[in-house]
């Protein structure tokens, strides 16, 4: 049971991963592989985070913190990593929304099928 | 001073682009003329920092470490917790090397864009843009970290898509910009799963930290996860087969000096494949290798024969750019085969692996001339079907001059660099097994009869009545392409000097053990 | 939007900015900092945005010039390490000089505001930047949606 819980948000990553990834690759809306890339984006994030937690460690804040949890605190390295591919991921979805926008506005749709037209 | 300037060169190389590109950020529309000449300034200075960093490592043949924040001259490791903790950069033969032309393509490939994208839109933020790119590409070949590879690449693949989309073009640019964006996220995401992977078992994101712990043991399943993420995600981002897809459609889609920087931040994202699959993964090299080796064949397959049926000038050429990638990939997979192989076999690992590297060098030089070539092409005649144009050599000679030099060498004829390194790559696919070198040649047989077909029914045959009026691209423009050519045709000329000089020490980088 | 929806983003703007205006502030004592303060104050701008409140056309493009502000501290800060003897691009060289250079010792300390050096006025810069940047995105989706400006984000990828 415990192995189970400690697994979980790996597991809940890697289900994300996949859902994200099968987004992408199946919907036919662009507004929807977008959501598809985000959610990808939020697993890599989550399996991050899961990553860095440890068992009895303590966060490492030094502000108003007392010395025995000082002794115990984790390396911020990943919580860090997860920052910054949050704001990367900020950047690239609103950049993304820009491009459906401008599709939308040439072409009068978003439909990916009635949209290529760049082929051979 | 010099000193000051040469030991902070490598953080340079990166910042000075960045604060010209921010400095144009605050200018907005205003200063047409400021506003050109810091965009120059700011490719300048950052392309003369790296050239200095990538000189200073090949005359002294040993890297260049330079570490951000730290105390100036200390090492990545030197700190009380003996931990890689800070941004690292390390430049080497190899970083060295793919720097030389990634600098010398962004003040090119800027330099034409000024004029280019004159005469179609222009904009505040093309030139930011441009700088944030080239600076990326800089960032990429100089890291020496797992995670701050991943940084640059989402800056070059962002300012990338949106330079390709930067001319809506009735939504077909911004079309191929989604696609790229899209696709570079997905694998952006890939690499940084794979690269959590590894944080998780060895708590290291520096390249020789995590290739010293990789190797220390048997690989684990974690390991090869991790290794299926990185590589499959560089090698959609460099373009090969199978994940091929995006390049016909960004790069002929893109303005012309953007395809020809896009394919130098693609060339990047191949550096960092070679490195990883030789310095952290040597002991799947026999299985990497191979599937290199797949890949190159394909690549170099597939990119011709989805060439020899087009009819747009720039999408034939991004076909082309797919298959010489493929030779990039052969050389390095056979080198790769070698390595993992009996002691006697490390020279022709080595020589594979420099033939390989010289292909990508010559390639960045003779393909983005190409580029630039039809985009002064079709700037000039606003046409870009190949059944359209033609007689074009009576009004614009030094574009048809170039645009031949760089289709000599692209098809791989001598006296040009492209001859020299497929040579090497005939000779040591060859030592592998005779398929590789068959299939290489009737590529290059293929390309050259593709090149054929483009040169004179562009440039050759008598002047059209509707190109009566076409003029010869502005100096702006056809500068960038005299240099290239001259370059290529100097390569050509002394590729013993290269191969000596830059190549065999980049080559033994990473088949002479991680360093 | 309904008069209620209106005076409650009026009353509740300047809390999100102030709020956010902390997290920067505090950014290196307490979990936050520059870009989560900086999204905080975002939300702000896309309060009034969310209830209508139409702002006038030159502030607006006052963001434009935040996003540029910041970014530009930012880099000037990274400079200054150049300028410490033996230091580095990014070096914290008022780790003891100016307004945040009070010196402290490694480990737990009670987390007085004015000490960390560059990385304070780094926090500092980053936040105005996010500020000034997710407004600029909003903004432009917002003209994108209306169907007029050209509707191009910039992906500058800070």
């Amino acid at each position: 049971m415990t192995v189970l819980l400690e697994n979980a948000p790996i597991a809940a990553a890697a289900a994300v991963f996949l859902l994200g990834v099968a987004m992408v690759l199946r919907e036919r809306h662009l507004f929807r592989t977008l959501m598809g890339l985000s959610l990808v984006e939020s697993a890599v994030n989550l399996l991050l985070v899961a990553i860095g937690y440890r068992h009895g460690g303590a966060s490492p804040i030094y502000t108003l913190q007392t010395e025995e949890a000082a002794e115990k605190m984790v390396l911020p390295t990943v919580q860090a990593l997860t920052l910054t591919s949050i704001v990367i991921g900020l950047a690239t979805t609103a950049m993304l929304l820009a491009f459906a926008v401008t599709l939308h506005r040439t072409r009068g749709t978003l439909d990916i099928d009635e949209l290529r037209s760049l082929r051979g | 001073m010099i000193a000051f300037l040469q030991l902070h060169a490598p953080a340079l190389a990166v910042a000075l682009p960045l604060a010209a590109a921010i400095l144009l950020l605050a200018l907005g529309n205003h200063a047409k003329r400021l506003a050109g000449f810091l965009f120059l300034a700011g490719l300048l200075s950052g392309a003369c920092f790296a050239w200095a960093t990538a000189l200073r490592v090949i005359a002294t043949g040993t890297p260049v470490d330079y570490v951000f924040g730290a105390p100036a001259g200390a090492g990545p490791l030197d700190n009380p917790a003996g931990i890689a903790l800070r941004i690292a950069f390390r430049v080497d033969a190899l970083g060295a090397l793919c720097l030389l032309p990634a600098a010398l393509l962004s003040c090119l490939a800027g330099h034409y864009s000024c004029a280019s994208e004159r005469v179609t839109t222009g904009g505040a933020f093309f030139r930011p843009l441009f700088l944030l790119l080239s600076a990326g590409v800089y960032g990429m070949l100089s890291t020496g970290d797992l995670f701050n590879f991943f940084v640059f690449l989402e800056i070059t693949s962002l300012s990338g898509a949106a330079l390709a989309a930067y001319r809506v073009d009735g939504g077909l640019a911004t079309e191929a910009g989604f696609k790229y964006a899209a696709l570079s996220s997905l694998a952006t995401m890939a690499y940084l799963l794979g690269a959590a992977l590894l944080i998780a078992q060895y708590d290291a994101l520096n390249l020789r930290v995590l290739a010293q712990a990789l190797n220390s043991h048997a690989p684990t399943a974690l390991d090869t996860m991790a290794m299926v993420c990185l590589l499959s995600a560089l090698l959609l981002k460099c373009g090969a087969f199978p994940l091929h897809q995006w390049v016909p459609d960004v790069y002929s889609r893109a303005p012309g000096g953007v395809s020809a920087f896009l394919l130098v931040s693609s060339q990047a994202s191949l550096y960092a494949l070679f490195r990883f699959a030789f310095a952290l993964f040597p002991q799947f090299a026999r299985l990497n290798g191979a599937l290199l080796l797949l890949a190159g064949a394909f690549s170099m397959f597939v990119g011709v024969t989805a060439a020899l049926a087009q009819h747009d000038v720039k999408r034939l050429i991004s076909h082309h750019a797919v298959s010489q990638t493929g030779y990039m990939l052969l050389g390095a997979g056979a080198g790769l085969w070698w390595t993992a192989g009996a002691a006697g076999e490390g020279t022709l690992a080595t020589d594979a692996l420099a033939s390989g590297l010289f292909h990508m060098v010559n390639y960045a030089l003779y393909n983005s001339l190409l580029f630039l070539a039809a985009g002064a092409v079709i700037a000039a005649t606003k046409r870009r079907d190949l059944d359209e144009l033609g007689g074009l050599g009576h009004r614009m000679p030094v574009t048809a001059a170039c645009f031949g030099l760089g289709a000599i060498a692209i098809a791989g004829l001598p006296p040009l660099s492209g001859f020299a390194s497929k040579w090497g790559l005939y000779v040591t696919s060859f030592r592998l097994s005779p398929f590789w070198a068959v299939v290489a040649m009737a590529v290059g047989l293929m390309t050259l009869a593709s090149f054929v077909k483009v040169f004179h029914s562009v440039f050759l045959g008598p002047q059209k009545e509707e190109f009566a009026s076409v003029e010869e691209a502005p100096k702006a423009m056809t500068f960038p392409l005299v240099v290239l050519a001259v370059l290529t045709v100097l390569i050509g000329l002394f590729p013993g000097w290269t191969f000596d000089r830059l190549l065999g020490p980049a080559a033994a980088v990473l088949t002479g053990g991680a360093q | 939007m309904s008069k209620i929806v209106k005076t409650i983003a009026a009353l509740l703007f300047p809390a999100c900015l102030v709020f956010g205006a902390y997290v920067v502030l505090h950014g290196h004592l307490t979990p936050g900092g520059g870009f989560q303060g900086g999204a905080v104050m975002a939300t702000a701008a896309a309060l009034l945005l969310v209830a209508g409140i139409p702002l006038a056309s030159k502030h607006e493009g006052r963001y434009h010039a935040l996003e540029a502000l910041g970014l530009g501290l930012f880099l000037f800060f990274a400079f200054v390490g150049l300028g410490a003897a033996s230091g580095s691009f990014f070096f914290n060289a008022l780790a003891s000089h100016g307004f945040f250079g009070q010196a402290v010792a490694p480990g737990p300390n009670p987390g007085n505001l004015h000490t960390s050096g560059t990385i304070a006025w780094m926090n500092l810069a980053v936040g105005i930047e996010v500020l000034g940047g997710i407004s600029v995105i909003l903004y432009a989706l917002r003209e994108a949606a209306r169907g007029e400006g050209d509707g191009k984000a910039e992906g500058d990828g800070k």
